[in-house]
């Protein structure tokens, strides 16, 4: 970038691959997915999700217990796992709690706690339970007010909430922020959680499968939801080695609300802005983890934004494993691809069986031990947001 | 950081349009708190118009009005949306169809219920490929998307859109959110190298909880129940044409500073 790389010096990430780091690149090199048949909602839906064991049980902090909900129970997780919390401690005694960013990305925040207190009155139309606080669970900022008092900073947040693209943008926001000298370090991060409003909205929009989600495939029916939560700290790197940020881009599509511009054009120009930020070409770009969510629009589009860029580069969909984390899925796959460069694999493509002749990126359906220097992380969401991310070992 | 308003946009009860409202935030005119017209933005196309919610309205609406007369095309405008709430009348829907036996979410409410679906709409009505960002910060959330849209400015070199904007609650949430009247307002902000030219912002955090500045009581009411209203010290400032230093609450511990010049 034209300013100083910005290192990733501490993360954590949960999802349906379980928690932690080792858990993730277990599952990613020995091609176990988290997906498994909705259990969700009784399984009303039939699909396959990628579900988080153990939320359910997670107590928060007696200070922070009015934060209570799906969604902050599973950031209370993901900021407990690989000693985020702890790694952030030493960052903040560094830095003072007021120089910290905190950046996070989520797309339907705490909206089960809103949508089971509407199930609690259902048949009248009576107040909602006394009990239901909806600042603290459902409002888009609750998860940042949750960790930045959980973390105990006093530096500038804010909640991206820009679909499936917003916690890819984070790190975006960080990065100007740092730049800016708002702050001198972040915390970025994303957590988005199951929930009737997405299982069933993007079912109404006929965009679930029925089957584990099968990227790139010609027969690809559809996403499976999951949901995620993961962290990041970000500072300049200061002569230390380590996986950074090296670029970002952003654009709209300026198409349509919910299908991706047909050519992929917002998620190319997104594409080459980063290169650019980062300075590099596209050819010294080793692997680009897809948004290849498995719908038949996305996949297309993304292909031909890919292919217009890149000649040959391996590119592989991570959503097999996890399911689409939604708001989540960019900091997932962030922490994904820095797992590629640090230990040396590109991910397959789990359940994809025929890839579909119509698209042309070299899609890799096995995980593979490669070295990985540069890798390119996309994230696309509805109303046309783009995000890529530029990730490269810094020494 | 210095950032240049090259015009503004206004939409909130009694205050519909920035140059209605200037008489009222010099102190000129009282507040009539009258209801909010019913929006008709003209940079949606009809078809498109019948899709959105009154939110999605109000903030097009409020850009449209800060983009009456200047010099960029909208497709040129980078934008940051913020609103602490996003859409509550979208949630109240899809939370009601979720008690229904069938549950039947329409596709409609579903992709409008994303925090970015104003973004959306604009990028489409604007032709903008150019970042755009929806941010929350809770009652901070004007101070937020001020320092975003400013570091883009500066940082990227190129116009900005900040509007910032909230629906008051539907009846079954109200009182439990930040937002209770609607508000909104729009900055076009350029960088500015220019250090004492009349509209620029001088912008700095510093540490330590400000209280928010005096207004009248009327003005005050409206800060009160929507946080995006927290811009109405600088609004009044701006409409004055004076030069001033405000400090804006930005979170706990945090202030904004704004040097405002006349």
């Amino acid at each position: 970038m034209s300013s100083e790389p910005l290192l990733i010096t501490a993360r954590s990430t949960v999802s349906a691959l379980g928690q932690g780091l080792e858990a993730a690149k277990e599952a990613l090199q020995s091609e176990r997915s988290g997906l498994r048949p909705n259990d969700y909602d009784e399984g009303r839906l039939a699909t396959w999700i990628g579900r988080v064991d153990g939320v359910e049980t997670v107590v928060l902090p007696d200070a922070l217990a009015p934060f209570d909900c799906r969604n902050n129970r599973l950031a209370a997780l993901g900021l407990e796992t690989d000693g985020f919390a702890g790694m952030v401690a030493t960052a903040r005694e560094r830095y003072g709690a007021g120089r910290i960013g905190l950046f996070l990305g989520t797309s339907t925040s705490g909206i089960e706690a809103t949508e089971q207190a509407y199930h609690q009155r259902a048949g009248n139309d009576g107040p909602l339970p006394t009990s239901f606080d909806y600042r603290h669970t459902h409002n888009t900022y609750s998860c940042a007010d949750f960790t930045r008092r959980y973390l105990e900073l006093e530096g500038p947040a804010q909640v991206i909430s820009t679909a499936c693209s917003s916690s890819a943008k984070v790190f975006a926001t960080a990065s100007r922020y740092i730049e800016a000298g708002w702050c001198d370090a972040a915390v970025v991060g994303g957590i988005d959680s199951l929930c009737l409003t997405t299982l069933l909205g993007f079912n109404a929009l006929e965009l679930v499968s029925g089957e584990p989600c099968r990227p790139w495939d010609k027969h690809r029916s559809g996403i499976n939801i999951g949901e995620a939560a993961g962290f990041a700290l970000l500072e300049p790197a200061g002569g230390r080695e380590g996986v950074a940020l090296l670029g970002y881009g952003e654009s709209s599509d300026a198409y349509h609300m919910s299908t991706p511009h047909p050519q992929g054009e917002g998620a190319r120009q997104a594409m080459q802005q980063a290169l650019e930020r980062a300075g590099l070409t596209p050819a010294q770009v080793d692997y680009i983890n897809l948004h290849g969510t498995a719908t038949a629009s996305n996949d297309r589009a993304e292909d031909q934004a890919v292919t217009g860029l890149f000649d040959a580069v391996p590119c592989s969909s991570t959503k097999g494993w996890t399911g689409h984390t939604l708001g989540a899925a960019g900091i997932t796959e962030a922490i994904f691809c820095s797992l590629s460069i640090e230990h040396g694999f590109l991910p397959g493509t789990l359940n994809t069986r025929e890839i579909d002749p119509a698209l042309t990126t070299p899609v890799l359906r096995h995980t593979l031990q490669q070295p990985v220097r540069v890798a390119m992380s996309n994230s696309f969401g509805f109303g046309g947001s783009n995000c890529a991310l530029i990730f490269g070992w810094c020494d | 950081m210095r950032v240049r308003v090259e015009s503004l946009g206004l939409m909130a009860p009694g205050m519909a349009g920035w140059e209605a409202a200037r008489p009222v935030l010099r102190g000129e005119q009282t507040l009539d708190q009258q209801d909010l017209p019913a929006f008709r933005p003209a940079l949606l196309p009809p078809n498109e118009r019948r899709r959105t919610t009154s939110l999605i309205k109000l903030a097009l609406q409020t850009a449209e009005d800060a983009l009456r007369d200047n010099r960029y095309t909208m497709s040129e405008l980078a934008s940051v949306f913020a609103s602490s709430e996003g859409d509550g009348e979208v949630v109240d829907r899809i939370c009601q169809s979720l008690t229904l036996p069938e549950r039947p979410v329409s596709p409609t409410h579903f992709h409008n219920s994303v925090h970015n679906a104003p973004a959306g709409y604009w990028a489409i009505a604007s032709h903008s490929r150019q970042f755009s960002t929806s941010l929350a910060a809770g009652p901070d959330t004007f101070a937020a998307g001020l320092i975003e849209a400013a570091s883009v400015a500066t940082g990227q070199q190129q116009p900005v859109l900040l509007i910032c904007y909230d629906s008051a609650l539907p009846s079954a949430l109200a009182g439990r959110g930040y937002v209770d009247i609607s508000f909104a307002t729009a900055f076009l902000l350029t960088g500015s190298e220019d250090v004492s030219a009349p509209g620029c912002l001088q912008l700095e955090l510093k540490a330590g909880t400000a209280h928010p500045p005096g207004l009248s009581r009327e003005l005050a009411t409206l800060r009160e129940h929507n946080p995006a209203a927290a811009a109405l010290p600088l609004l009044v400032a701006l409409a004055k044409e004076e030069t001033s230093e405000l400090a804006l609450p930005c979170h706990d511990h945090l202030t904004l500073q704004i040097g405002v010049e006349g």
